[in-house]
């Protein structure tokens, strides 16, 4: 990464245009032509410094449904019980966290009834409580991480 | 949401393409014209089903590797205008109100912070401490120590 990728990622955490040429826009704005900014982007894509470029979409917007949910796990039983959590493809994110509820993970699933339907086949799965904790107000955030 | 509106998210699921007229492409992958998908994520911007359009960063690739839940137990009837307060700091990256479950877990406040170090990640943690001064009950920081999935939201298909 040199100077003008982190200008790039600085920059372009949001508020891409919606416009016929939305990249000749923003590279404007950063002093530089669209070509050179559409090469910067694939690259820092296929290096792993952009996870994605695009809209961010929210998920209950699309009918789905997202949960984050905790589970105590025995630490001699932890990989067992981290590779029947992570075998649900409603499991979009997993880590474990150094606490005494040390497997957070969230679900996405299509409807909110399927959420509840994933939770009980954990549950009986590995024999352990499911703590449910879905968002119940969300507070607008602005942060921006500083490449 | 419609199903035209459906069709735009999953040509856009994978993110933009990476070419000049990127909404041109959308609309040739969902079936519109291009005046159709730019004016449907106009709207979709306005109505906040798209939080936002840009670059979304691996925070383990620009080198913030401690990533703290910073978990707050605060009175109920206060946590909606401390939460705004937190969020507007722009100190966390996610603010949320969650259901506690006591004894086990008393905290309804979720805030994420980064840090390049665990020190750092912790002075985000005791600047949203200070402004939440008396009100906070209890807390505790979960740091995460390994990544055991990550796929991401599929959400179509």
């Amino acid at each position: 990464m040199d100077e003008l990728d982190r200008r790039i990622v600085n920059a372009l955490q949001g508020g891409f245009p919606v416009c016929e040429r939305p990249f000749a826009a923003a590279a404007e704005g950063l002093g530089i032509d669209e070509a050179t900014l559409l090469a910067r982007l694939a690259a820092l894509r296929a290096e792993g410094v952009l996870s994605r470029f695009g809209p961010l979409w929210k998920a209950e917007g699309l009918g789905g449904a997202v949960t984050l949910a905790a589970m105590a796990v025995p630490t001699e039983r932890f990989e067992a019980v981290a590779a029947l959590v992570n075998a649900h493809p409603e499991v979009a994110h997993n880590y474990e966290r150094d606490h005494r509820l040390n497997m957070w993970f969230v679900l996405a699933t299509e409807s909110a009834a399927a959420i509840a339907v994933t939770i009980r086949a954990i549950e009986a799965e590995t024999g352990l409580a499911v703590l449910n904790m879905p968002r119940e107000a969300e507070y607008h955030v602005g942060l921006r991480l500083e490449a | 949401m419609d199903e035209a509106d459906r069709r735009i998210v999953a040509a856009t699921q994978d993110g933009l393409p990476l070419v000049p007229r990127p909404y041109h492409a959308v609309a040739a992958a969902a079936g519109l014209t291009p005046e159709e998908v730019m004016a449907r994520m106009h709207r979709l911007l306005a109505e906040g089903a798209i939080r936002r359009i840009g670059a979304v960063p691996n925070h383990y690739a620009l080198g913030y590797r401690f990533n703290g839940m910073a978990v707050w137990e605060v009175a109920e009837e206060r946590v909606d205008a401390l939460g705004a307060r937190i969020a507007a700091l722009g100190l966390s990256s996610h603010c949320y109100r969650r259901p506690r479950h006591p004894p086990d877990w008393p905290y309804n406040l979720f805030t994420m912070v980064h840090g390049r170090t665990r020190e750092e990640a912790l002075h985000w943690v005791e600047t949203i401490a200070v402004v939440l001064g008396e009100a906070v009950r209890a807390r505790e920081v979960l740091f995460s120590s390994r990544i055991l999935k990550k796929t991401g939201l599929r959400l179509v298909g």
